[in-house]
C-alpha cells in the first residue's frame, strides 16, 4: 500500500514538474532538455508549440523519444555542451537530474552559458522528513523521490535549497524565480515561504546570468 | 522473404556529371520490395556501401544467401516492406548491373576501362533520382551506411522538397585523411598490378592481386582492434606453431587472404578505384562554404546513428554532422550505439538499429 502511495505521489510529482515547466514556456520559444528521459517532457512541450529538443545518456531513452516523434541526441550532459553556442536557447531545462550528474558545477556553467534561462529542480535534502528519517534510523533516507539504496543511487551529489542559494552567489548567477513542491503540490502559504529549507520536498529554480 | 528479381531501367537521355563530362544510355540495376501507396510518398530508398549492390534483401533465385541488409528490410523488420516501398539500386560506377567501367561505351563498342568518366556522390544521386521519377515516387526517406550516408546527405541537400526523412548510419559529411589514405592504398595496389594494364584487362588476366590485396586493407580498416582480438587474436590457422616462412601463419592473415580471393570473384577494379575516389572527393563543408551552411534550406527529419568502435568513420564526425544540423535548427536526432564490431557494426548490429530506426520512422 505504502509502495503503490508512493508510486503514485512520485508520478504526480513528475507531471506536477511538466505542468509548471509547460506553463512557465511561451510556444515559439526553444528549448534544450538535459537528461530528457523518455521524453514526456518534451511531448507536452511541443505539443504546446515549443521548439524542443532533448539530450540522454540512454539508449532505451532515445528510442522512446524517437516514437514520441521528438529530436534528441544521445550524449552525457557531464561532458558539457561546448557544441551549443552560447545564449543559443530561450531555456536550459535539467529536470530532476542535477543530483545525478557528476560534476553539478561545470553542467550548470554550460546551462547558463547556452540558455538564456535555466530551470533547474532537485529534491531538498534538508526536506524535514528526510531529517528525521536520518536522526531516527541513522540510515540514508528513502522516500517517494529519493526511492534508492545508498548504494545503487543515482543521486551522488544531493543538496538543499540553502546550498543553491550559496552556490548562485558564489557562482554569481541570479535566481529569478522558486517554486517550492511538497507532497506533489505547489507551496506558497507563509510557513513554506519562512521555513522553505525545512517543509519543502522539492524545489524548482529558474535563473540567469547576471 | 520470398524470391525476389534486380530489374532494369535504361535512362534516356545523357547524364550531365559534375566533371563537366556527359555518359550516354546510363542503365540501372534496382530491386524494389512492397508497394508504393496511392499518394507515392512511402518509399525508403537504400544506399549501398563501397562494395555493395541493388540486392539488398530477400532471395535471387537459387541463391542460399540473402541481400546484404535482409536483417533489416522485409515484413515486420527496420524497413517494414508491410508498410513501404523499399528501393535499392546499384550506384553509378559500380559493377552490379548498373553502368560502370565494365559497361560497353556505346561510342566504341567496348568495356569503358578508364575511359569511363570520373564520378562523384552527386553523379550517383542524380542518377538515382531519375530512378525513382521513373517509379513514380513523389516523397521518400533516404537511408544508407558508410558511402551510403554520403548519398543521403546529398539527397537531402540536393532534393531538399522530395526527402521527408534521412538516416545516415555510420558515415560522414567528409573523410578524414586517415580514410582517404586507406583508400589511396588500395587503389594503388590495383593500379600496380601486372595484369592491370591500364585499366583495359576485360579480356584478360584481371589484376587480381592488386584488387585483393585493396579488399585486405579495406577489411582492416572495417574491424577495430577489439574486434580483432575477439576474433583472431594471436592463433595460427589449424596449427600450434609457425611455419618459418611466408605462408599464412596467422588466423587473421587467413582471414584477410580469404576476403580478398572472394572479392575479386565478385568486384570489378576499375569499380574499386571509381568508387573510392566518389567517396574521397565528397565534401559538402568545402562545397557550401561551411557544414553549417550547406543544411540551411534542407527540410528533413534526420537520424544519424554512430558506431563506438567505429575508427572509420568515428562518432566525433557523426558529431560533427549533428551540430551543424542542430546549428540550423533542424530536426535530428542521434544515437551512438555501443559495440565492439568496428565499421563493420552497421551491418552487424541490426537488433538496436531496428530499434531506433522503427521508432524513427513511425511518425512518419
Amino acid at each position: 500500500m505504502h509502495e503503490i502511495e508512493n508510486h503514485y505521489l512520485l508520478s504526480k510529482g513528475l507531471h506536477l514538474n511538466y505542468s509548471i515547466i509547460t506553463d512557465m514556456i511561451d510556444s515559439g520559444s526553444n528549448v534544450l532538455d538535459l537528461g530528457c528521459g523518455d521524453g514526456s517532457l518534451m511531448k507536452m512541450l511541443k505539443d504546446k508549440g515549443v521548439f524542443v529538443s532533448g539530450i540522454d545518456i540512454n539508449e532505451d531513452n532515445i528510442v522512446k523519444c524517437l516514437e514520441k516523434g521528438l529530436s534528441v541526441i544521445q550524449g552525457n550532459i557531464d561532458k558539457g555542451l561546448h557544441e551549443y553556442p552560447d545564449n543559443s536557447y530561450d531555456y536550459v531545462i535539467l529536470n530532476q537530474t542535477l543530483q545525478s550528474t557528476e560534476k553539478p558545477n561545470y553542467v550548470i556553467k554550460e546551462m547558463l552559458r547556452v540558455g538564456k534561462k535555466i530551470v533547474v529542480s532537485f529534491p531538498n535534502f534538508a526536506y524535514w522528513r528526510i531529517r528525521f528519517y536520518l536522526l531516527l534510523n541513522g540510515k540514508m533516507p528513502k522516500s517517494n523521490i529519493l526511492p534508492f539504496e545508498w548504494f545503487n543511487t543515482p543521486n551522488i551529489h544531493l543538496l538543499t535549497i540553502k546550498d543553491f542559494f550559496d552556490f548562485a552567489k558564489k557562482h554569481n548567477f541570479k535566481i529569478e524565480q522558486k517554486i517550492l513542491m511538497t507532497r506533489a503540490k505547489i507551496k506558497n502559504d507563509f510557513l513554506h515561504k519562512k521555513f522553505n529549507n525545512l517543509l519543502t520536498e522539492e524545489v524548482m529554480f529558474v535563473c540567469s546570468q547576471k | 522473404m520470398h524470391i525476389v528479381e534486380t530489374k532494369y531501367f535504361k535512362i534516356n537521355e545523357p547524364i550531365s556529371l559534375e566533371s563537366g563530362r556527359e555518359l550516354k544510355n546510363v542503365e540501372v540495376a534496382y530491386e524494389t520490395y512492397g508497394e508504393l501507396n496511392k499518394d507515392c510518398d512511402n518509399a525508403i530508398l537504400l544506399l549501398h556501401a563501397l562494395t555493395g549492390d541493388a540486392h539488398a534483401a530477400g532471395y535471387h533465385e537459387g541463391d542460399k544467401k540473402p541481400g546484404w541488409w535482409d536483417d533489416m528490410v522485409g515484413s515486420g523488420k527496420a524497413f517494414d516492406t508491410d508498410k513501404y516501398f523499399v528501393i535499392c539500386s546499384n550506384m553509378l560506377g559500380g559493377c552490379k548491373g548498373t553502368t560502370g567501367p565494365n559497361s560497353i561505351n556505346p561510342d566504341t563498342g567496348k568495356e569503358y576501362g578508364l575511359t569511363f568518366p570520373v564520378i562523384t556522390i552527386e553523379d550517383v544521386v542524380r542518377v538515382q533520382k531519375k530512378l525513382i521519377d521513373f517509379l513514380g515516387v513523389k516523397k521518400l526517406t533516404v537511408a544508407g551506411g558508410s558511402m551510403g550516408g554520403m548519398q543521403a546527405l546529398e539527397w537531402a541537400l540536393a532534393y531538399p522538397d522530395m526527402v521527408s526523412h534521412v538516416i545516415v548510419i555510420a558515415s560522414t559529411p567528409r573523410l578524414s585523411a586517415q580514410s582517404i589514405a586507406f583508400n589511396a592504398v588500395g587503389r594503388n595496389a590495383i593500379l600496380s598490378d601486372p595484369n592491370f594494364n591500364n585499366g583495359d584487362y576485360y579480356h584478360g588476366e584481371k589484376p587480381e592481386k592488386g584488387l585483393a590485396i585493396a579488399r585486405m586493407v579495406g577489411h582492416i580498416t572495417y574491424l577495430c582492434e577489439e574486434a580483432m582480438h575477439e576474433k583472431f587474436a594471436r592463433r595460427f590457422q589449424d596449427k600450434d606453431s609457425p611455419n618459418f616462412n611466408f605462408d599464412i601463419d596467422f588466423e587473421v592473415e587467413s582471414y584477410l587472404a580469404h576476403q580478398g580471393q572472394t572479392f575479386v570473384d565478385r568486384f570489378d577494379a576499375n569499380s574499386y578505384l571509381y568508387i573510392t575516389k566518389a567517396v574521397d572527393y565528397f565534401d559538402i563543408a568545402k562545397k557550401y562554404g561551411s557544414l553549417e551552411k550547406a543544411f540551411e534550406n534542407t527540410k528533413s527529419k534526420y537520424l544519424v546513428i554512430s558506431f563506438s568502435s567505429d575508427w572509420l568513420f568515428p562518432s566525433a564526425q557523426s558529431m560533427e554532422l549533428v551540430n551543424a544540423l542542430m546549428k540550423n535548427k533542424k530536426d535530428v536526432s542521434y544515437c551512438e550505439i555501443q559495440s565492439p564490431c568496428g565499421h563493420d557494426a552497421f551491418l552487424l548490429e541490426y537488433e538496436t538499429q531496428t530499434k531506433i530506426i522503427r521508432s524513427f520512422l513511425c511518425t512518419k
